[in-house]
């Protein structure tokens, strides 16, 4: 505690510091000379006085020091240690950059990368007691997920104990009329108790009930706080008044009309089940005139009673839902179908869970490879420095003095990266939600982690200090007289040990990571090297949707994609074009039961497989191979027989060793005309390039039991066809003005984006390689540089007493070589067992596989003898004469 | 260096204190005045004894000024004040507590 008159006098001093310092002077020098008086005085020599007075006074700087140190403020002390610090810093900036760049990254990209993870993996949804919302899936006959049908949910619904409420929901995009320029917007079709599962209510108005989720029921919708604020300026009286909203683009009901607006969600509402989504509406689902037994497009969503498990409801929910498929299918029951309960904040991250932990694991990897660096680097330095601590010691600095000096030192340092870091942190958070794949579930909610960046800095800040610190305490405990002779060039064996084993150690890590990555890329190169089923170059794809009450009844729609088709064919350089219901590739999924007859070697069975409704000339433009029978023509029309295009995989599954062309199969409705085989069309990859599911009927749109009202245009053009984008906008207006033209895109940018996701990954891995390999290779070159260094006498020595230039050269490559080959066997043996995280990404290569070992292997070890090679180069240029002069 | 008998800590700034009770003087002096005193047991050294004063004259017991000496020296002289007339009387009856206490110990012992 300082007491003001302490203070004060402090303050006096301070201000009267020269003066103070002469003063303090002078009072010693007549210390010593009233000692050698004395001395004198006793009979001793006065050269003899004089050195005794001297030598028993002692060190007179550090004394003034210690005096200083009391009477001074301790800011003082910290100004003069932070200067001396920045003229350190300054003296040396290849050292300062560097550590404050490897700092920065490691810092920066752990931040960033975590930044991104930790909300999407870690952070809970938004919603109270969000562990007992669940989803409910159904696991088809081939092991894929499949979304619940509308039968399911009320089969469920009526029976379910352990569930307080469940509900479904699909995609829904209204364009909202009237108030702006007609606006295409994200929504959702829910049924009425969604908001009560996720346990949120509207913060103005009503949530919606169940007279609202009937059949004919009225048109109400609920706004997003957003939509609300922009197209009403967040005005409270829109409750109760009317919008205009064109939703034709769903199948059924085709509405377009007054929707009457009950209620305006809160502002911290964040819809994890479609984060674009901004009004939300009734289902309405009409059990009299659709299928509810088929169809898997309904998302089911269920909150839990408190205390009930995730497996008692997962055991509850595959009890109810055998009982409910045996109800809805008594003929057909019996193939294998599963359930899946799970926590939605589960299902949300199951599919980029593997690709998010892995990025996170390189990231920590290079956060190691950064700190094993700054200590080298300090390690190092505290080496070079050791003449310069010995030489202030003896010059009467404290332990404890130059202990501070040395943490100022680190601290700065430190404090410099981190800044760096946070730099770093905030481009690479915003360059990483730019180049996130789309889908990656809760993306607005990523920002800069502040906890993780506390982290990193706290660990690099320790290292620093730890290691900053050696060669301070060192200094104090050896004899500086010693090192003062022998300068830098006397290196304790221990420190060059440890350096090597660090370098070692970062050979290894850096193997780790070169090895993920390349087994990432084997990955992505095997991908692209699959064949899609089709050919993807050159051809231009968009979906074209229909608007508008005109389009109620099907042959309407019909006519206008029939017209809308012929209008493109006929710009100039279409050559062929073409539609489905369904895109490869694009995010489409629709699936729907088909029903096989019993055949001599088996039984009726049904299997849900992707529904193509196409017209003419489609198989044609996107060159899906016809492998027997005929393609679908125009005389497929309604009123014809029902013909239909089977996949290779139907066909190799269903009728082993029949022909199928002549055979019958049910599809969609269990009450419609069966369709008749007339031909068989190579398989397609419909989800991903990585997955095998590939069971595909091919119909005539106008022979489907609905009209779909958005169908996806494909056309060939010569040259590139992207160019006839505008051309074929304008071909499809002339027809209908009023109809909605989106998604357009190359087929090729499609299949791009499906391995977005591994992409994203393999680029992340790609970046933190090379990193990671830099890294390596500038502790290989810094460890033996410094060893040239300090061994340039031995060399010297060496070379005088005949050791030829090629001898030393291979002297210190040798030496280097021998951290590397190290660090490549302790690499080998850890990339082995980190691999094995990495399985679920890969596609087509083992995880062990030798190629990428081998080549990877010999990647580094190619990199690791040119960082080798600078320093033994230089070390064969020592002139022997020189060196042993100057020693 | 030769090894000095340590002071016991805490004890330094007592003995300056002491010292000066009787006239001021200046640092050589202080230090000439315990090793005599002591019979030579005790010396101070310069390391400790200027830090030392500095630390009494910030408290304040303690204040400092330029004077000739017998030889006709300017030297620093450092006098006694009020307020450290009362932390010596408040040291030395914590001292002589703690001596006391230990006296006892080791008489038991």
């Amino acid at each position: 505690m300082e007491s003001l008159a302490r203070f004060l006098n402090k303050l006096r001093i301070y201000s009267h510091r020269e003066d103070f310092s002469l003063e303090l002077d002078e009072e010693m020098a007549f210390h010593r000379e009233q000692r050698e008086e004395d001395l004198r005085e006793d009979g001793v020599s006065a050269e003899v006085a004089h050195h005794a007075a001297m030598r028993e006074f002692g060190n007179a700087a550090r004394l003034k020091d210690q005096v200083e140190e009391i009477v001074g403020f301790s800011f003082e002390t910290v100004l003069q240690d932070f200067r001396y610090a920045l003229r350190q810093l300054r003296r040396n900036p290849g050292f300062a950059f560097a550590v404050i760049l490897i700092l920065g990254l490691g810092i920066g990209a752990t931040t960033a990368i975590f930044s991104v993870v930790n909300p999407i993996l870690f952070k809970s949804l938004p919603y109270p007691q969000p562990d007992r919302i669940m989803t409910l899936q159904e696991i088809g006959s081939d092991g894929s997920h499949l979304q619940g049908t509308f039968g399911m949910y009320r089969g469920l619904l009526e029976r379910t104990r352990l569930f307080e409420s469940m509900a479904v929901l699909k995609p829904w995009q209204p364009a909202i009329i009237g108030t702006r320029a007609p606006e295409r917007l994200d929504g959702q079709r829910v049924s009425a108790s969604f908001f009560h599962v996720l346990g949120v209510a509207p913060a103005l108005g009503r949530d919606f009930n169940a007279a609202d989720d009937r059949r004919n029921g009225p048109n109400v919708v609920l706004l997003s706080n957003a939509l609300w604020q922009k197209h009403f300026a967040g005005d409270p009286a829109i409750i109760g008044r009317q919008v205009t909203l064109d939703d034709s683009v769903n199948d059924a009901p085709i509405q377009r009309g007054s929707y009457l607006v009950i209620g305006v969600m809160p502002q911290s509402f964040d819809d994890v089940l479609a984060p674009a989504a901004q009004l939300w509406s009734p289902l309405q689902y009409d059990m009299s005139t659709e299928f509810p037994a088929w169809g898997h497009v309904m998302r089911t969503v269920g909150r839990l009673r408190p205390g009930v498990s995730v497996d008692q409801a997962s055991r509850e929910i595959n009890e109810l839902g055998q009982a409910v498929l045996k109800e809805q299918h008594p003929v057909s029951y019996g193939r294998h179908v599963q359930f899946i309960t799970s926590s939605l904040q589960d299902d949300l991250t199951r599919s980029v869970k593997p690709a998010l932990l892995a990025v996170l694991g390189a990231v920590l990897l290079v956060l190691v490879i950064a700190c094993v660096n700054v200590t080298n680097l300090l390690l190092a330095r505290g080496v070079q420095r050791r003449g310069e601590f010995a030489m202030r010691a003896a010059l009467g600095a404290g332990r404890s003095r130059l202990i501070r000096q040395l943490l100022t030192e680190s601290l700065l340092l430190a404090a410099i990266g981190g800044a760096v870091g946070i730099a770093v942190a905030k481009l690479g958070v915003r360059a990483l939600v730019t180049i996130s794949p789309v889908g990656l579930p809760r993306v607005g909610t990523i920002g800069i982690d502040s906890s993780v960046f506390a982290f990193g800095l706290g660990i690099t800040t320790l290292i620093g200090l730890l290691f900053g610190l050696t060669p301070a305490l060192q200094a104090a405990r050896s004899d500086p007289n010693r090192d003062l002779q022998q300068g830098a060039r006397s290196i304790a064996g221990g420190n060059r040990r440890t350096r090597g084993a660090l370098v070692t150690a970062e050979v290894a890590l850096a193997l780790v990571l070169l090895i993920c990555s390349g087994l990432l890329l084997r990955s992505l190169e095997r991908l692209i090297a699959v064949t899609p089923g089709f050919d993807s170059s050159n051809m231009l794809t968009m979906q074209v949707q229909t608007s508008g009450h005109r389009f109620d009844d099907n042959d309407s729609t019909f006519r206008f994609f029939d017209q809308a088709l012929e209008a493109v064919r006929h710009v100039p350089g279409v050559t062929t074009a073409g539609m489905s219901s369904e895109l490869p590739l694009s995010g489409d999924l629709e699936e729907y039961g088909a029903h096989f007859e019993a055949t001599p070697t088996q039984t009726a069975d049904s299997d849900s497989v992707f529904r193509y409704a196409v017209t003419p000339g489609y198989l044609e433009t996107i060159r899906i191979p016809l492998l027997r029978g005929r393609l679908l023509n125009d005389h497929d029309r309604s009123g014809a027989p029902r013909v239909v295009l089977i996949s290779e995989s139907i066909a190799k599954l269903r009728f082993p060793g029949v022909d199928p062309i002549g055979k019958r199969i049910g599809i969609g409705p269990d009450d419609g005309q069966p369709f008749t085989i007339v031909g068989v069309v190579g398989d397609v990859k419909q989800m991903s390039l990585a997955l095998n599911q590939s069971e595909a009927v091919y119909i005539s749109e106008s022979q489907s039991w609905f009209a779909d009202s958005a169908m996806s245009l494909v056309v060939r053009g010569r040259g590139d066809a992207a160019a006839l984008a505008a051309a074929i906008h304008q071909a499809i207006w002339a027809v209908d003005k009023d109809q909605l033209i989106e998604r357009v895109a190359t087929m090729d940018s499609l299949l791009a984006a499906s391995e977005a996701q591994r992409h994203f990954a393999l680029l992340l891995f790609e970046g933190f390689a090379l990193v990671a390999l830099l890294l390596a290779a500038a502790g290989i070159y810094g460890v033996l540089a410094g060893s040239v260094a300090e061994r340039t006498r031995e060399i010297g020595v060496r070379a005088a007493l005949g050791a030829s230039r090629s001898n030393i050269l291979a002297l210190i490559f040798r030496q280097g070589m021998r951290l590397t080959i190290t660090g490549v066997a302790f690499g080998l043996i850890a990339s082995i067992a980190a691999s094995q995280a990495l399985v679920s990404l890969l596609f087509g290569v083992s995880r062990l596989d030798p190629v990428t070992y081998l080549g990877v292997i010999v990647l580094l070890i190619a990199v690791s003898a040119v960082a080798c090679w600078v320093p033994a180069w230089r070390a064969a240029r020592v002139d022997p004469a020189s060196t042993l002069r100057a020693g | 260096m030769a090894k000095k008998t340590d002071l016991m800590p805490g004890t330094l700034d007592m003995l300056i204190l002491k010292t000066l009770t009787r006239t001021p003087l200046h640092g050589y002096g202080i230090a000439l005045s315990i090793k005599r005193i002591s019979d030579d047991v005790l010396t101070v050294e310069e390391g400790s004894l200027y830090p030392a004063l500095q630390r009494l004259l910030l408290q304040g017991w303690v204040k400092a000024e330029w004077r000739q000496t017998e030889t006709n020296r300017r030297a620093r002289f450092y006098t006694l004040t009020l307020t450290g007339r009362k932390q010596l009387s408040r040291e030395l009856s914590q001292f002589d507590q703690m001596v006391a206490a230990i006296g006892r110990v080791l008489q038991d012992a």
